[in-house]
């Protein structure tokens, strides 16, 4: 089992430890998920997310490999921005979702660490078909935290060295963090201001930069999170989570990823797939749903029911410590995807009523 | 971990205080802790009449869900109404956060329950 350069760090800080994408990783610490998920969107959290891969991707044919491997337009990116996109198999299922970085000599792709080997054979097959780009694999090597929080902003600007009020979502700048290089990044996963931390370095490091961000945040009550809360937290934010809500099976359109899908930069992996779907319409589509019964909280795999038929399978679940109430994300038939669409989650024997509600939840 | 010792314990992580033929069931400091934070706790029959292991209800926790097994056979006479502020289970679950009272069938079936020794031996502690 591997750990990131913050294990010693999450042990003292009285983290329950579990097995995640090959890594030891902090599930909560000892205040609990709900109350971590609180801190974060009143405060500012600290989760660390170093398990996620990062590929450098340069030479001449850098940005036709990720046009080619993506369903995101990269060209349009200039250097400084990033951008949110995903990998498709030919037929259509998604290999995995992923940020796009324009680093300006070249570009960082940074993958769910479940998926980084997979997606690493993935990006080095495609660049030894296509030819003078050149692809490296520095998950190792960077550490990630995401400091999360309408208070992120003035904890993180305490120690940086660049101005950070300006930088746009989804843009970064270069600079240095307690005085270590970082990629500092206007990003997230929990719907709040927030960003995403890249620095390369041992434990020694990561000591440095979790304590000046501590120092730096003690005012506002800064705490670490862990993964329990980011799933709470980007559920109500209705972000997809790789595994859970979209995979192999899935495609972009029924996922609802259609707003990255553009068919117009050219032919990539499945477009012509993607085109058909389109053009045909999703038999199925990934809907967000509140339960209409506190009795019972929608877990990934429970069937979704109405009058005794099976119509689709719940994919993300769980409480929403913002609306007091469950909430969850999954397949539906086509027909029964509006907003106001009455479902059933089956569960324990019986069904339990919920509704089909507009993503984000809030 | 708190695991008081006048207690009976079973291996699904419940316990069991008996007064006059009426056992009061919760959750042990364990589970709570093992489950995290309890949002609901679904008891669907108030008045059940169960025999040992049978499931009564269910915890909804934020990180999983976990059904309860009825420790002893008997009728369900009282329901705990936690639901309210579910988090007296993570608490205090031997005190405030207990979740049912079964009055006994056969108290013989107390016998067969663990002892405060056996439970610290189950979980570790």
């Amino acid at each position: 089992m591997k750990t990131t350069q913050f294990h010693a760090i999450h042990l003292a800080a009285g983290a329950k430890m579990v097995s995640f994408a090959g890594f030891e990783m902090p599930i909560q610490y000892p205040k609990g998920i709900l109350h971590e998920h609180n801190v974060v969107r009143t405060g500012v959290g600290v989760f660390d997310v170093s398990h996620m891969g990062e590929f450098i991707i340069s030479g001449p044919n850098a940005l036709a490999l990720i046009q080619r491997i993506t369903i995101n337009d990269a060209s349009k990116l200039t250097p400084g921005k990033a951008q949110y996109s995903a990998m498709c198999y030919p037929e259509g299922g998604i290999v995995d979702d992923l940020l796009v970085y324009h680093r300006g000599d070249d570009y960082m792709l940074v993958v769910n660490g479940a998926c980084k080997d997979k997606d690493w054979a993935w990006v080095q097959q495609h660049a030894a078909e296509l030819g003078d780009v050149t692809v490296v694999d520095e998950s190792d090597d960077y550490n990630l935290l995401a400091v999360q929080g309408p208070k992120s902003l003035d904890t993180v600007q305490k120690i940086a060295d660049q101005p950070l009020a300006d930088v746009a979502f989804y843009s970064f700048v270069t600079g240095t963090v307690a005085g270590v290089p970082t990629i500092i990044s206007r990003t997230g996963y929990t719907g709040e201001l927030g960003f995403e931390l890249y620095f390369k370095g041992g434990a020694d490091v990561a000591a440095t930069i979790a304590e000046a961000l501590f120092a730096a945040g003690s005012d506002a009550g800064i705490e670490w999170i862990g993964l329990g809360a980011r799933d709470t937290l980007r559920l109500e934010k209705g972000y997809c989570l790789y595994g859970n809500d979209i995979d192999d099976t899935t495609n972009p359109i029924e996922a609802g990823l259609g707003w990255i899908t553009k068919l117009a930069k050219g032919p990539f992996n499945a477009s012509d797939v993607i085109a058909g779907v389109k053009e045909a319409g999703a038999t199925r589509k990934l809907v967000g749903f509140v339960m209409r019964s506190e009795k019972l909280i929608p877990r990934n795999g429970y069937p979704i029911v109405l009058n005794g038929e099976i119509i689709g399978k719940v994919t993300s679940g769980n409480t929403s410590p913002g609306l007091g109430t469950g909430i969850g994300m999954g397949y539906v038939r086509a027909d029964l995807a509006a907003p106001g669409s009455h479902i059933e989650i089956a569960a324990r024997n019986t069904t339990f009523p919920a509704e089909v509600v507009k993503l984000p939840f809030l | 971990m708190n695991i008081p010792a006048d207690l009976k314990y079973t291996n699904e992580h419940e316990w069991i205080r008996v007064e006059d033929g009426v056992g009061i069931i919760g959750v042990t400091d364990h589970a709570q802790g093992e489950l995290g934070d309890v949002v609901y706790v679904d008891i669907p029959d108030a008045s059940a009449t169960v025999s040992k292991g049978d499931t009564f209800g269910s915890i909804e926790a934020v990180k999983t869900v976990a059904d309860l097994y009825a420790p002893v056979s008997g009728q369900i006479i009282e329901v705990n109404d936690v639901n309210g502020s579910p988090e007296v289970v993570n608490s205090d679950p031997y005190g405030s956060g207990w979740l049912v009272k079964i009055r006994l069938s056969d108290p013989a079936e107390l016998d067969g329950l663990l002892t405060v020794d056996q439970y610290k031996a189950l979980v570790g502690a």
